[in-house]
């Protein structure tokens, strides 16, 4: 399965590692005509203001919602997961706003601030995730389609809307593969949940 | 849902190093002022380097370089969103202290500034707050994550404009890789002798191919090309000191170097971005630098 991580800026090599350990083939994009073809595309964790602004041109925001519209599954971390939020506290900086949730950037405090700490995601079996969490946001609310996956000391980390996944923290920092191939089965199923690849001519 | 254990850790080797990994593909820019911080930011800047002058003025101006006024440093964190790093003088970890309580995001413990201590670096383990240092060659940056550096830049010549020496230290320390890497393990020890390094951190270079942390490019980043030279050529991404707010129109070349930092291999772009952008900073050619005025020699 061909999926994407969006090379613009972050952490990009990590999780192209992670995706191809379990099991993807990835390409990196940089510009619309790359999203060709991909089931799912990743958006790293990196600094979102600049990402943003980096999407904004050569059109890569329409772009990439035509691809969702189209059937594409996403997977923000941090960063990846403010551009996914339709609703960032305080500010008016360029996003994808897919996602019914409101963010809060950099909610724990600044760099001493940041912090590992182990996360139960309720649709991941087996132990907890070791969660890496870097100048990270919270996700303060999510809409009525959104599903909470996470929680952290009383706040969302995870959630889900239909194959959107949006994350604080980094599994991609880390060696459990497990997020990464949760969102591979996310990207394998149809806009209906439907069995791995059960969509595939649809989409089209 | 099951219970969240709710014990974290702070501070970590993952947690700083991370900072830096979210950094890479990324422009820093020195500001010295909140004005200077919000046009880095507006131009796409992954975060800024609070200092009271940049390295071309610093040189200008001669004397002792310290520690920017808590005031600036702090006023420049009110005024952006993105992370802001702080300079020390090599060796003064009161500086540091104090840059730390302040809530900086990264200390850059840095030749830029006049050193305080000509022997010993700072005891970096004992901080919460990560550090970068600089380095000219293998041997430098494993010396300074011996000492806890969680991101290295190479050192180039501050000030300059003149990219010639960043070029030389980012080829040099990926020579010196490519002959731990190709090194049978019985000739590591020699090599750490010789490169002055840490044999655990040489035999973790020969199994990772690369530096242990994330290795951006500094001291002389004037244009956008320059910026996608030391991405093309291997840097995780660069530091630009007076190369913006030292250029005729800083917004201009900010918002131009970031793109070009970006799409580093794509020519088209980097024709567009590079178009029109009146003059850059002033340069120095290294012969006209006495030994003393190297920045880059000042400890190693």
């Amino acid at each position: 399965m061909k999926v994407g991580v969006l090379d613009l800026q972050g952490d990009v090599i990590e999780h192209v590692r992670a995706l191809e350990a379990a099991g993807a083939e990835v390409v990196r994009v940089k510009r619309p005509r790359h999203l060709e073809g991909l089931r799912g595309l990743v958006i790293p964790g990196g600094e979102s203001t600049t990402i943003g602004k980096l999407m904004a041109e050569y059109e890569l925001i329409p772009a990439v919602r035509q691809a969702v519209s189209e059937g594409m599954a996403v997977f923000g971390t941090c960063a990846g997961a403010i551009l996914l939020a339709a609703d960032i506290a305080g500010s008016d900086q360029p996003r994808l706003g897919l996602m019914d949730m409101r963010v809060q950037r950099n909610a724990y405090g600044r760099q001493r601030e940041s912090f590992e700490a182990e996360v139960q995601v309720s649709e991941i079996p087996g132990p907890p995730v070791k969660a890496v969490f870097i100048r990270a946001p919270i996700i303060e609310r999510v809409g009525s389609s959104v599903k909470v996956l996470a929680e952290y000391g009383g706040q969302i980390v995870m959630a889900r809307q239909g194959r959107l996944l949006a994350g604080t923290f980094h599994p991609e920092l880390t060696a459990d593969r497990r997020v990464h191939q949760y969102f591979l089965q996310l990207c394998a199923e149809d806009a209906e949940g439907r069995g791995p690849g059960a969509g595939a001519d649809r989409l089209r | 849902m099951p219970q969240t254990n709710v014990t974290e850790e702070r501070g970590t080797w993952r947690v700083k190093k991370g900072l830096a990994e979210m950094l890479k593909g990324g422009v820093i820019m020195d500001v010295t002022t909140p004005e200077q911080a919000k046009i880095a930011e507006e131009a796409g800047a992954v975060a800024v380097m609070a200092l009271e002058r940049v390295p071309a003025d610093i040189r200008a101006a001669g004397g002792v370089a310290r520690m920017a006024d808590p005031e600036v440093v702090v006023r420049i964190m009110e005024a952006v969103t993105i992370p802001v790093m702080a300079k020390c003088r090599i060796g003064h970890f009161v500086e540091a202290q104090i840059l730390e309580q302040l809530g900086v995001d990264y200390i850059d413990e840095s030749e830029v500034l006049t050193p305080a201590d000509e022997e010993f670096h700072i005891n970096k383990h004992e901080f919460t707050v990560p550090f970068v240092c600089g380095a000219r060659n293998l041997g430098e940056a494993l010396r300074r994550i011996a000492e806890g550096a969680a991101m290295i830049r190479t050192k180039g010549e501050p000030g300059t404009g003149n990219i010639v020496e960043a070029v030389r230290h980012l080829r040099r320390i990926h020579a010196e890789i490519r002959r731990v890497a190709a090194a049978p393990d019985e000739e590591l020890v020699t090599i750490a002798k010789e490169y002055g390094a840490p044999v655990e951190l040489v035999r973790e270079v020969k199994r990772l191919g690369r530096l242990p942390v994330v290795n951006f490019s500094a001291g002389g980043v004037a244009t956008p090309a320059d910026a996608a030279l030391m991405m093309q050529m291997g840097a995780d991404g660069v530091f630009v000191g007076s190369g913006i707010f030292k250029s005729a129109n800083p917004a201009a070349y900010a918002r131009a170097i970031v793109r070009a930092t970006t799409h580093y291999n794509d020519p088209e772009v980097l024709a567009e971005v590079s178009r029109n952008l009146g003059q850059a900073m002033p340069g120095l050619e290294m012969a006209t630098l006495r030994p003393e005025d190297r920045m880059q020699d000042r400890s190693q």
